[in-house]
């Protein structure tokens, strides 16, 4: 596979794309992020210093998920009143782009789902239910969470967020859903929660004492 | 990695941290960097912001009712479910029931690749608790909890008043969450409501004393006192087994019984009827039978008498004797049956035969000496004695069943005991005996 190379027009770096159908990646030398347009990188903003990082995952950390390997290509960070979390994009074998969430050590995958007639961010409830793609999920959790930064490539330009709202359901099954309310029209993400050992993670971070 | 590029690489984070509380000045380890929301000051009891540099001041708690020193130190580690983890947090929570204040303690348990886990301890009863993938299902008093049912045990409102360490969330004294818990023995599934959010937990009862082994602690955990809630019953699995092996002993013996029926029935050794004539002067009755033989080894013999008395009684003084050894064996036997009518209708009393079980008889040929009463004033009476080998004593069957049943009863009286402890501190106490329901 051909990566597209280009270099920043900030700092004159090389950047690489791992995926071909990113939209946006981050500069790893100037932070800068930059969105690609048809001929070139274009800088639209610049990552402030990301908080000390307690996530087991970084970029270029490799895993399987469901007979399929993966690569971490990028994530966007949040926090909320209660912490922060991750959500780590992703790249399967097959080109297949996905999000791998780690709240605290709690990680699930997730792909963006096209169902169409969304509830808006004002007709959600704790406990409502919704059913897509026959599964039933109830809603456990609305957070109102702060857009934190970005690091590596992402499938949609992401920069400029502040507040954002998020809904998380869970199914009987162990299936998870995400109701992100980022943009005017509300976008869900389908998936299921996964154990650490099950993902068979390479290239962890690694902790001092551990 | 193309040629040209230096290699980005991160360094190992460092985990634990070592500052000072800004409100006392008093050392302060942070034992999961980045992950802890709130550490606490354990000399000045400050709640500090762990993501501030400055560790600005949360909240200040007095601990109203008493300082609490965690069993397991901050710091431990300790393997749990094959995963190393490390106590960062503890605290103290409560709830009112009826006017009575319970706590118990719950530890937080720290690993940085892996999702936090806790343990609860009450009353020296511990359960090791982790966060719920599958969200259970609720229905009238129940959950249902990846196929399984959960009986709903307690709901109460649940408050935190210590807390000690870190925590990876924000945490502070004083905060409320409803607390229902269900229970299937030796798991407990507990959901936690708060105004926005719904946690669902599960638990698995676990000993002091694998803790104790888990975490290398000295010395020997406290005892548990009573029966906690999903506490597993040391007798609810034997319930089961003691009455399957009940049911099949019982089925043995009565095949058994049945057994011997059939055999003893060809087991008649001597048989013969008599007939006693009134006028006949009281002592010349006496006569001997002729001679039987009883075989096969020492066992009991069985002599049933059978007379057609009729509001009448016959009275017979027997000896079985050993015609080699002369050996005897006396006994009186009365057969006596009575009936009638009067106000309340018709009774009867006594019946017209009589059986005797003579233990421990050898083999050898004997005969039987019968001396036969009557009142003289009644009609010639005939009768017959029968004399039976190795007949099977129900009495024998009775004991072997009594020492089955009473083991069973006691084993399953004993779990039920079990569980009405266990139920009588939930939403759902059992009925009290005697207690009155209007």
């Amino acid at each position: 596979m051909t990566q597209p190379v280009s270099n920043c027009p900030n700092c004159g770096a090389k950047i690489v794309f791992q995926w071909s159908s990113s939209v946006q990646t981050v500069c790893q030398y100037c932070k800068s992020i930059l969105v690609r347009t048809d001929v070139d990188l274009k800088k639209v903003g610049q990552v402030a210093d990301l908080p000390p990082d307690s996530s087991p995952i970084q970029l270029n950390t490799e895993g399987i998920y469901r007979n399929k390997s993966f690569v971490v290509i990028g994530r966007i960070l949040y926090e909320y009143d209660e912490g922060g979390w991750n959500e780590w994009h992703i790249t399967m074998n097959d080109g297949a782009s996905a999000w791998l969430s780690d709240a605290q050590n709690e990680f699930a995958v997730s792909f963006a789902s096209n169902t169409p007639g969304l509830p808006s961010a004002t007709q959600i409830n704790v406990g409502q239910q919704y059913t897509w793609n026959n599964q039933r999920y109830t809603l456990t959790v609305i957070t109102p969470a702060h857009y934190r930064g970005v690091e590596g490539e992402l499938p949609f330009e992401y920069w400029d967020k502040t507040e954002v709202t998020f809904a998380d359901l869970r199914s009987e099954t162990g299936r998870f859903a995400t109701l992100d309310f980022s943009d005017e029209q509300p976008s869900l993400y389908l998936g299921e929660f996964v154990e650490f050992d099950d993902l068979k993670l390479k290239n962890l971070r690694s902790f001092e004492g551990w | 990695m193309s040629a040209g590029t230096p290699p980005l690489t991160n360094p190992p984070n460092p985990q634990a941290k070592a500052l000072n509380c800004p409100q006392c000045g008093a050392a302060i380890i942070l034992r999961a960097m980045g992950h802890a929301e709130t550490v606490v000051c354990e000399s000045c009891h400050s709640i500090l912001d762990a993501k501030d540099p400055n560790l600005q001041i949360l909240q200040k708690f007095e601990a109203i009712i008493g300082v609490d020193r965690p069993l397991i130190p901050l710091g431990s580690r300790g393997k749990l479910r094959g995963t190393d983890y490390e106590v960062i947090g503890f605290q103290r929570r409560g709830i009112v029931v009826e006017g009575i204040s319970y706590y118990w303690h719950e530890y937080v348990l720290f690993n940085p690749y892996k999702a936090t886990r806790y343990l609860t301890e009450y009353n020296g009863h511990w359960n090791d608790i982790s966060v719920c993938k599958e969200l259970p299902q609720t229905g009238f008093a129940s959950a249902n909890y990846l196929g399984e049912i959960y009986k709903h045990f307690q709901t109460a409102e649940a408050n935190t008043n210590f807390v000690l360490g870190e925590f990876p969330w924000q945490v502070r004294v004083g905060e409320h969450a409803t607390v229902t818990e269900y229970v299937k023995p030796p798991r407990v599934l507990s959901s936690e409501k708060t105004a926005n959010e719904v946690t669902w937990s599960i638990g698995e009862y676990m000993y002091g004393a694998d803790i104790w082994r888990s975490f290398s602690l000295p010395g020997a955990p406290p005892a548990a006192v009573g029966v906690y809630e999903n506490q597993p019953s040391p007798v609810h699995e034997n319930v089961k087994g003691i009455w399957a092996a009940f049911a099949a002993f019982a089925v043995l013996l009565l095949v058994l019984l049945a057994g011997f029926d059939l055999v003893s029935g060809k087991g008649t050794a001597f048989e013969s009827s008599y007939r006693l004539d009134v006028g006949e002067p009281k002592g010349e009755a006496s006569f001997v039978t002729q001679v039987f033989p009883l075989e096969g080894r020492t066992s009991n013999v069985e002599v049933t008498t059978t007379a057609n008395v009729d509001n009448s009684w016959i009275y017979l003084n027997y000896a079985l004797i050993n015609n080699e050894t002369e050996q005897a064996w006396d006994f009186g036997r009365e057969v006596s049956y009575y009936h009638g009518y009067d106000s309340d209708g018709s009774w009867s009393e006594g019946s017209r035969n009589n059986t005797v079980i003579i233990p421990s008889v050898p083999a050898g040929n004997y005969y039987l000496r019968i001396e036969p009463e009557v009142d003289p004033k009644h009609p010639p009476i005939l009768y017959t004695v029968q004399v039976k080998r190795n007949v099977p004593v129900m009495g024998f069957f009775g004991i072997a069943f009594l020492a089955l049943l009473i083991p069973a009863i006691a084993i399953t009286w004993r779990s039920l005991s079990f569980e009405r402890m266990r139920w009588a501190e939930s939403d759902h106490p059992p009925i009290k005996i005697g207690s009155s329901e209007d």
